[in-house]
């Protein structure tokens, strides 16, 4: 029985053992000597568990149910792994150019994984309380990596305490919802809510709910992105703005789907209302800024929006819709951050937009890509992220939600502006004292490769549809 | 040749790809270079376009030369023409080597300049070919991009507002077509126009248009209205209609002479056959109940936008409030519903094409020699340049809608066919042919006519032959189509005899079944 649970979260334990494994042999060797070689490794190990998770097919249930090892699972996982290894790899140049490439980085971050491998699979409160805190420990401590800079402790503190707080909200509305079904088991919840549920039952719902819009960064509990992104060093940042979001979206579907299936109708309108306030604050406040970090905490508070709308819908599609979302949003977002990471002048970091001031004069070609990734966030086809746009529009329809999906596109108009006026920077604006033109031949790659596939995704979306509509059947069935 | 709609849309796109590719630096010789590749390119183009032409059967009112294929979510990449759409791509063809042409003179960012034109050919003719609801959308959308752009980067001093309103004016009018596009799909299953494979598809099936109750009103016409307006929203700002036609003069006056081209010309046909494709078509009950406040508003357009050009100061203003004008009467005929409004709103686009474009390459002529589009900066200009003089007047005289020339067959067609639907409305729109013929003569009398006094003005030179050989096919078509117009009305004649057919039984059966409820 045991040894049957374990080959179920071998990926889990392999890459958490990997980690405690690294700590202690940098701790006893060469320190941050070997911060590089282990960027290196624990990328590679990433993606080495990210095909081996790929090529698993089966249902698999672990520790008497609190463990589940499903088709949903594994594609939040492959891309949760996929996206982490590409924003550790994106970091390592500017970690170690701003002296910040110690030894615990890459390993807090493979902690941090595995900490979103087991809440996507938690099938069990306390299994997804123990992947949430792992993971946020993890983040909190990354978020302050810069410790002689005020901003970047400012946005771990901040990071923390707020998170604090949501997990207290979690564990309250966790204890109600044991108090009222009689268990943590999503197995169990999934009987007590349906037909007549306890009212209790679904006090506890909305705090769990609430504790996950804060980690989604749904409004109106999205105040702490702003400052984390900015204050945390860019390369944190991107990763905050990638694997995290997925899991704790993934999380929130399966929490909603598997513990409280019967009770959708009760959900669905706290969803619609976080969709429908997140895309519109994300565009209206993201209007005002002029810094690219604060300005990307906003862009994803709005595709978060847009996200939950899929999963307001309560149907498999909507589910298959937000897959498809959140994985186009990760790469968009890796193409976006590998730029932001080479915006330097002399040497030094830069976030102003209007540093991008007669970009496309200098450097045509990544220019054009930040285009495409642009036009691709504001959702205008025929990128991928109009496709986002079109799935979850669907299912927003399907489910009943027509005006969800008018507001929706109303937000994506107001969404649209900024991205333009970046844009406007880059190719209408005379050129100033500009950027730099050095750009690491990694961040170099994951530039063009975003956006070479936001063009070519056009075709068949890499072929994600009928994965994500697997996976979106393994959670709602 | 069962590819020969994908091989003329994507030819441009493929030319766009070998500039960005292949041509490096920004010297004279690149620069040359570029505009030869993108001349070459649509040029051939234009060629591989004729074949559509030629081997098309006008009699045939199915759509022809059909690809069809799998895409995404059900979708299907599917193109064809009709009678409807093949002269769309025809002008798009056509126009695309002059606009190129007309750049010579371009050079800031050339190459950048023709990736965009290429590029934009490309969505443009993807828009008039495509058979499928969302490939539609994909190239109607998308060639807001490239638009963007050069009107934001090559345009005049107040480009940036002008860009900015240009996309989120059209951007916000778009999405809510896009609901709409969403709700016909799950209502009919399928996005195809045309028969498809199980023989399903938009153009046969009937939205419902039974009423029902929304905030406490009844929605007559049902969801047909309700689909209807949602697409009337974009492609009457995309027409421009009024009152949303406010982004199009700032936009022509901001756009580079190129792109102010293509804007008038291509670009606001997308809104008509829009109209035509979808509106008409698909909800013809809606588009019945709605036909008055559309010939009002139309009427409306043609008479308040010829006042408004009056008074305008800046030419190019002058003729982009024109446009908006010749397409009040575009909307008019094609909501006149019956075969000579239709015919005529197809033949007032096609004919607008060619002497909007020619004017605003009058005005890019003189712009190009005066940086200038003040009215009152020019005068006398026939004493210097007879052969633009000449030109000018031909255009203005067919913008007026003389008799011979193409102007007046689409005026009077549709006048037409409005006067049999609505007399007062067609009453009304005749006014505007006069006003009409106050401004565009007024225009020239104030920039060419009198005598030389302006001292910038005397040493301007007349068209190079580069320039006249631009306009000589533009003035070709102008006159062949006015003295000879069956050249267009047989080719558009049967599809569109069976498009009214279908507006009438259907709307003939609403009023029969609603008369029979309420009995």
């Amino acid at each position: 029985m045991l040894t049957a649970d374990f080959e179920t979260v071998l990926p889990e334990v392999v890459l958490a053992v990997y980690a405690m494994l690294a700590l202690l042999a940098a701790v006893y060797t060469t320190k941050d000597g070997a911060a590089r070689l282990l960027v290196w490794v624990t990328s590679a190990l990433m993606v080495a568990l990210a095909f081996w998770i790929a090529t698993m097919d089966v249902t698999e249930y672990a520790f008497y149910g609190m463990f589940v090892s499903d088709g949903y699972a594994r594609f939040a996982k492959v891309t949760i792994l996929l996206s982490g290894a590409a924003v550790l790899l994106m970091s390592q140049d500017y970690m170690s150019r701003q002296g910040l490439l110690r030894f615990e980085y890459p390993i807090l971050i493979a902690l941090a994984t595995v900490g979103m491998m087991v809440m996507v699979s938690a099938h069990d409160l306390m299994a997804l309380y123990m992947g949430l805190e792992l993971q946020s420990l993890a983040l909190y401590v990354v978020a302050s990596l810069r410790r002689d800079s005020v901003k970047s402790t400012e946005a771990g503190l901040k990071y923390f305490v707020l998170g604090a707080l949501s997990s207290g909200l979690l564990l309250y509305g966790a204890s109600l919802v044991y108090g009222f079904a009689g268990t943590t088991a999503f197995s169990g919840i999934i009987l007590a809510a349906s037909g007549e549920v306890p009212l209790g039952l679904l006090f506890g719902l909305v705090f769990v709910l609430a504790a996950f819009a804060f980690k989604v960064s749904a409004a109106p509990f999205h105040m702490w992105t702003p400052d984390v992104y900015e204050g945390s060093p860019t390369p944190v940042t991107a990763f905050f703005a990638t694997a995290p979001k997925v899991a704790a979206m993934v999380l929130f579907a399966r929490v909603v789907y598997d513990a409280f299936g019967g009770v959708i109708a009760d959900w669905q309108q706290i969803v619609a209302f976080l969709s429908v306030f997140s895309m519109f604050l994300g565009g209206i406040a993201a209007i005002g800024q002029r810094n690219i970090k604060r300005l990307m905490a906003f862009s994803s508070i709005g595709h978060m929006g847009f996200a939950l709308m899929g999963l307001a819908a309560g149907t498999v599609f909507g589910v298959q819709a937000m897959l498809i979302y959140m994985v186009i949003y990760v790469t968009m977002n890796i193409g976006v951050f590998a730029f932001i990471l080479s915006m330097e002048r002399d040497g030094r970091p830069v976030t102003g937009i209007d540093a991008l001031n007669g970009y496309s004069t200098r450097e045509p070609l990544r220019a054009l890509a930040m285009l495409v990734l642009l036009f691709s966030l504001a959702g205008v086809p025929p990128m991928v992220g109009f496709f986002g746009k079109f799935y979850v529009l669907r299912a927003a329809y399907d489910g009943g939600l027509v005006w969800l999906a008018v507001a929706g596109v109303i937000a994506s108009v107001i969404n649209a502006f900024y991205y333009l006026r970046i844009v406007y920077f880059m190719y209408f604006g005379e050129e100033r004292d500009g950027l730099d033109g050095r750009m690491p031949t990694t961040l170099w790659v994951f530039l063009m490769g975003s956006a070479a596939v936001m063009v070519l995704g056009v075709v068949n979306l890499f072929g994600i549809e009928p994965a994500a509509a697997a996976a979106a059947l393994s959670l709602v069935d | 040749m069962g590819n020969l709609l994908s091989l003329t849309t994507f030819i441009p796109l493929v030319g766009a790809v070998i500039l960005a590719l292949f041509l490096r630096g920004d010297d004279a010789a690149a620069q040359r270079n570029a505009k030869w590749v993108a001349l070459a390119t649509t040029s051939f183009a234009f060629v591989v376009s004729l074949f559509i032409l030629f081997g098309f059967d006008p009699a045939n009112t199915d759509f022809q030369f059909v690809e069809d294929r799998d895409w995404l979510l059900g979708l299907r990449y599917r193109m064809g023409v009709d009678g409807i759409s093949i002269l769309f791509v025809m002008l798009t063809t056509f126009l695309m080597p002059l606009v190129i042409a007309s750049c010579w003179s371009v050079n800031t960012r050339v190459k950048e300049y023709m990736i965009a034109f290429l590029v934009l050919e490309t969505l443009m003719l993807g828009v008039f070919m495509a058979l499928d609801l969302v490939l539609f959308y994909l190239f109607f959308e998308a060639g807001l991009i490239p638009m963007f752009l050069i009107i934001g980067i090559w345009g005049g001093a107040n480009r940036v507002y002008a860009s900015f309103k240009f996309f989120l004016y059209t951007f916000l009018g778009s999405v809510l077509m896009l609901v709409a596009m969403v709700a016909m799909y799950a209502d009919a299953g399928t996005t195809c126009i045309g028969a498809c494979g199980g023989g399903v598809s938009l153009l046969t099936h009937d939205f419902s248009s039974e009423p029902f109750g929304l905030l406490g009103m009844t929605v007559v016409g049902g969801m047909q209205t309700m689909l209807f307006l949602a697409f009337f929203a974009s492609f009457a700002v995309k027409m421009p209609m009024w009152p949303v036609h406010t982004w199009l003069p700032d936009a022509h006056v901001q756009a580079p002479t190129a792109g102010s081209v293509v804007l008038a010309a291509i670009l606001l046909k997308m809104g008509g056959y829009g109209f035509l494709r979808f509106s008409l078509p698909m909800f013809p009950v809606a588009s019945d109940i709605w036909a008055p406040l559309v010939l009002w508003l139309s009427a409306i357009a043609i008479v308040y936008t010829s006042l408004v050009a009056l008074v305008q100061q800046d030419m190019k203003k002058l003729i982009a409030y024109s446009s908006v004008a010749h397409m009040g009467y575009v909307t008019m005929g094609i909501f006149a519903a019956n075969q000579q409004g239709i015919d005529g709103a197809i033949f007032q686009m096609l004919s607008h094409g060619f002497i909007s474009g020619a004017l605003f390459l009058c005005v890019g002529v003189i712009y190009d020699r005066m940086h200038t589009r003040e009215i009152d900066a020019y005068g006398g200009l026939v004493n210097r340049m007879p052969a633009y003089a000449a030109i000018f007047l031909f255009f203005t005289m067919a913008n007026v809608g003389l008799p011979g020339t193409s102007g007046f067959v689409g005026e009077f067609l549709t006048l037409m066919g409005v006067f049999q639907v609505n007399t007062w409305v067609a009453v009304v729109a005749t006014t505007g042919v006069i006003l009409s013929a106050a401004y565009a003569l007024w225009l020239y009398r104030r920039v060419v006519m009198g005598d030389l006094i302006k001292e910038a003005l005397r040493s301007i030179t007349d068209m190079t032959g580069r320039e006249k050989a631009i306009f000589a096919p533009l003035v070709a078509m102008t006159l062949l189509l006015g003295v000879y117009p069956a050249l267009v009305l047989d080719i558009i004649g049967p599809s569109v005899a069976e498009l009214s057919d279908r507006v009438e039984t259907s709307a003939a059966a609403y009023e029969a079944a609603s008369q029979f409820a309420e009995n």
